[in-house]
C-alpha cells in the first residue's frame, strides 16, 4: 500500500495547487536560466555568424563589437593576399531604426560582400542577396517577410530571404545587405546636407572605411602566426575567433550576464527555501498520523517513504509544470530564451537534492515524534 | 495459549520524571497480571498514572525500573530486551484510541488492512481479513468510505477492527467510549468482551465512563501511582 500516493489522492486539489505554485516558481527559474543563456547566445551569435577564423580590426581597438573600429575598405585585398588566408571579406555593422507598417523596427544592419565571408550561412526562407543594391536578408524576428519592402535611410529595400538567430548582443535582429548599400546607409547625407556640402566644395559621400575584415584561413594554417603577422602592421589589429568571443562575453555583456547570473542564484536559493518550507509544513501537518503509524507498528522505512516520496513527487511535478509552461511561453519573450537540455537536467538535479534535503528535515521531525502522542486523543 | 494464560505481567514497575526536588513519581512499584479473556478497567483520577501504565505495557514509554512480560515474552527488565519494539507492538498489541485516530487518507478497509500490510500479510489475504472484521463489527458496508464520512460509532468500530486485525493478544484502549453515547458505549464494550473471549485476548481499558463499569471483569484503581484496589 503506497501511503504517499493515498495521501496525495486524499488532498488532491490542495496538492495540485501546491504543485502548480511550485511549477510557477520553476517557470521563473527556468525563464531566468533561458534569459541568461539567451543573452550569451545572442552576444555570440553575431560573432559566430560569419564563421570567421580571424577578425582584422582597427589598431588599438577591440572592435568591431566591444569598440568602434574603422579600417580602410581596401584592407581586405591586402589581407586576402597574405599566406594562409583562404578568403577574406570586408564587413560593416550599424544599428538603425526604421518605420515599417505601423511600428518602428530596430535593426542591426550587417553589410557584407556577397560571395565573401560575412554573410548569412543558412537561408531559412527565400534566397540570398543576388543583386548589388537594395536587397536584404532579414532575421525572422524582425517580423519582415519575403517580398516586404522597407525604407532604410533614403533607399527602399526588398526582403529576398530570411534567416534565423541573427542578432546583436542587445538582441536587435539583424538584416544583411551588400557592403556598398550598408556604407551608403551609414554615410549618405540628406539632400539638404548634400547641397550644403556641395556648396562648401566638400565631397558628398565618403565611404572608404569598413568595420572589420573577416578572414577564413586555409586548412593547416596557423591562426596565431597570422594574427601575429597582421599585428605587425601599425594600422591594423587582429583577433582570433576565440579572442573575439571572449571580448564579447568579458566586456559587452559581462555586467548583464553577471546581473542575471546573480539574480538566478538568489532565485534558486529562494526556490530551495520555498520547497523546503512546503515539504516541512506538509510533514508537520501529518505528525499525529505519523505517531499513529508508529504506534501501530509501522517501521521507519514506511514513514520515511511517505515523506520522501511525497516531496519527490511534489518536486518532480513542480519541475514538469515549470518546464511545460516555459516551453509554451518562451517564444513570447522579446529576447531569446535558450533552454539547453543540460540546464533542465541540472535544475531537475537541484530540485531532487533540495527535496531530499527538505525531506531530511521532515524525516528528522517525524522520527522524533513520540508514538504516545497518538494516544492522547 | 488459552483462556487463563497470563498475557500481561507487570512486576514492581516504577516510573518517575525528574530528580531531587522536581521528582514526580508517576508509578510506584506496580504489580499487575492480566489473563487471556479478561477485560479490565484502569480507573483513577487524572494524574494517577493510568496512561503511564498503559504506555509502559504498550512499549512506548520506558519504565524507571521493574519487569514487564508480555504474552510470556520478557520485554523489559531494567532495560528493553528487544530492539524491535514496533514489531512487538505490531504482533502482540492492539491499540484503541479515545479519538479513533484512523488515517484520514485511507478508507475504512484500508485502515484495517494497513496493519496487515505492515505485518507482511499478502495484500489479498489482508483485504479478506479486513472485510471479515468489518463485517463482523457490522461496518462492512462502510468499507470503501473515508473516516471523515463515518459516524463516531462507525469510526470507533473501524478502529477496533484495526486494533484486532493482526490478532494481537493484548488490546490496550484509552477511553474507547468517551466519544460515544451510552448505548453505543455499551455496545462497543460488549463487542470487546466478545472478541476477547473469541481471540483469547485480554483487554486493558483506561476509562472514566461509569456506565460501562459492569462490562469489566476487574476494576483496577490507581491513585498517586499506586494500585489501590483490584
Amino acid at each position: 500500500m503506497n501511503l504517499a500516493l493515498k495521501d496525495i489522492r486524499h488532498g488532491l486539489f490542495r496538492f495540485v495547487l501546491t504543485c502548480f505554485g511550485l511549477g510557477l516558481l520553476m517557470t521563473v527559474v527556468l525563464a531566468m536560466i533561458g534569459i541568461y543563456n539567451g543573452l550569451v547566445a545572442d552576444a555570440l551569435a553575431v560573432v559566430e555568424a560569419p564563421a570567421a577564423d580571424v577578425w582584422v580590426v582597427e589598431a588599438g581597438t577591440k572592435g568591431p563589437f566591444a569598440e568602434a573600429s574603422s579600417i580602410p575598405a581596401d584592407s581586405r585585398d591586402t589581407v586576402a593576399r597574405m599566406p594562409g588566408v583562404a578568403e577574406a571579406g570586408a564587413i560593416n555593422y550599424q544599428t538603425v531604426e526604421a518605420p515599417f507598417l505601423d511600428r518602428t523596427l530596430r535593426l542591426y544592419v550587417v553589410g557584407y560582400e556577397p560571395g565573401r565571408p560575412g554573410g548569412p550561412q543558412i537561408i531559412a526562407e527565400g534566397r540570398g542577396i543576388g543583386t548589388s543594391h537594395f536587397e536584404l536578408v532579414a532575421d525572422r524576428k524582425t517580423g519582415l517577410l519575403v517580398g516586404d519592402t522597407i525604407l532604410l535611410g533614403r533607399s527602399r529595400f526588398t526582403v529576398v530571404g530570411l534567416v534565423e538567430g541573427a542578432m546583436n548582443s542587445g538582441g536587435d535582429p539583424a538584416v544583411y545587405m551588400t557592403l556598398a548599400d550598408a556604407m551608403a546607409l551609414q554615410t549618405e547625407l540628406a539632400p539638404a546636407d548634400q547641397r550644403v556640402q556641395a556648396a562648401r566644395g566638400a565631397g558628398a559621400v565618403k565611404s572608404a572605411s569598413v568595420a572589420a575584415v573577416i578572414v577564413r584561413i586555409t586548412p593547416g594554417a596557423d591562426v596565431d602566426l597570422l594574427t601575429a603577422t597582421l599585428r605587425q602592421w601599425k594600422h591594423l589589429a587582429a583577433l582570433s575567433q576565440i579572442e573575439q568571443e571572449n571580448i564579447l562575453l568579458a566586456s559587452v555583456v559581462d555586467k548583464a550576464r553577471r546581473q542575471i547570473g546573480l539574480f538566478l542564484g538568489i532565485l534558486l536559493a529562494v526556490s530551495a527555501v520555498v520547497i523546503a518550507l512546503i515539504i516541512y509544513t506538509m510533514t508537520m501537518e501529518k505528525l499525529k498520523q505519523i505517531a499513529t503509524l508508529k504506534l501501530i507498528g509501522a517501521p521507519d522505512r514506511t514513514i520515511i517513504g511517505l515523506i520522501v516520496q511525497q516531496s519527490l513527487i511534489l518536486g518532480t511535478a513542480g519541475w514538469g509544470i515549470g518546464l511545460t509552461l516555459i516551453l509554451l511561453v518562451k517564444d513570447v519573450f522579446p529576447r531569446r530564451v535558450v533552454l539547453e537540455p543540460f540546464n533542465v537536467a541540472v535544475l531537475a538535479g537541484i530540485i531532487v537534492v533540495v527535496c531530499l534535503a527538505a525531506s531530511g528535515l521532515g524525516v528528522r521531525a517525524a522520527m522524533k515524534v513520540d508514538p504516545a502522542t497518538a494516544l492522547g486523543g | 495459549m488459552a483462556i487463563g494464560d497470563i498475557l500481561v505481567d507487570v512486576q514492581a514497575v516504577a516510573k518517575h520524571y525528574g530528580d531531587g526536588e522536581t521528582r514526580v513519581d508517576a508509578l510506584r512499584q506496580v504489580d499487575l497480571q492480566v489473563r487471556a479473556g479478561e477485560v479490565i478497567a484502569l480507573l483513577g483520577p487524572s494524574g494517577s498514572g493510568k496512561t503511564t501504565l498503559l504506555n509502559i505495557i504498550g512499549c512506548i514509554l520506558d519504565p524507571s525500573s521493574g519487569r514487564v512480560v508480555l504474552d510470556g515474552d520478557p520485554v523489559y527488565d531494567g532495560k528493553w530486551l528487544r530492539s524491535d519494539l514496533r514489531r512487538l507492538r505490531l504482533d502482540k498489541i492492539g491499540f484503541i484510541f479515545q479519538a479513533h485516530n484512523l488515517l484520514p487518507f485511507l478508507t475504512a478497509a484500508e485502515n484495517v488492512s494497513l496493519v496487515l500490510d505492515l505485518a507482511g500479510w499478502a495484500p489479498e489475504k489482508g483485504k479478506e481479513r479486513a472485510k471479515e472484521l468489518l463485517d463482523y463489527l457490522e461496518v462492512g458496508h462502510r468499507a470503501p468510505v473515508k473516516p471523515a464520512l463515518l459516524s463516531g460509532g462507525e469510526a470507533q468500530r473501524v478502529a477496533i477492527a484495526r486494533a484486532l486485525a493482526n490478532r494481537p493478544r493484548i488490546i490496550l484502549a484509552d477511553e474507547p467510549t468517551a466519544a460515544l453515547d451510552s448505548k453505543r458505549a455499551q455496545l462497543v464494550m460488549d463487542l470487546l468482551r466478545k472478541l476477547a473471549s473469541e481471540q483469547e485476548a485480554c483487554i486493558l481499558t483506561v476509562t472514566h465512563d461509569e456506565k460501562i463499569f459492569d462490562r469489566f471483569d476487574r476494576l483496577i484503581h490507581l491513585r498517586d501511582g499506586r494500585l489501590t484496589d483490584d
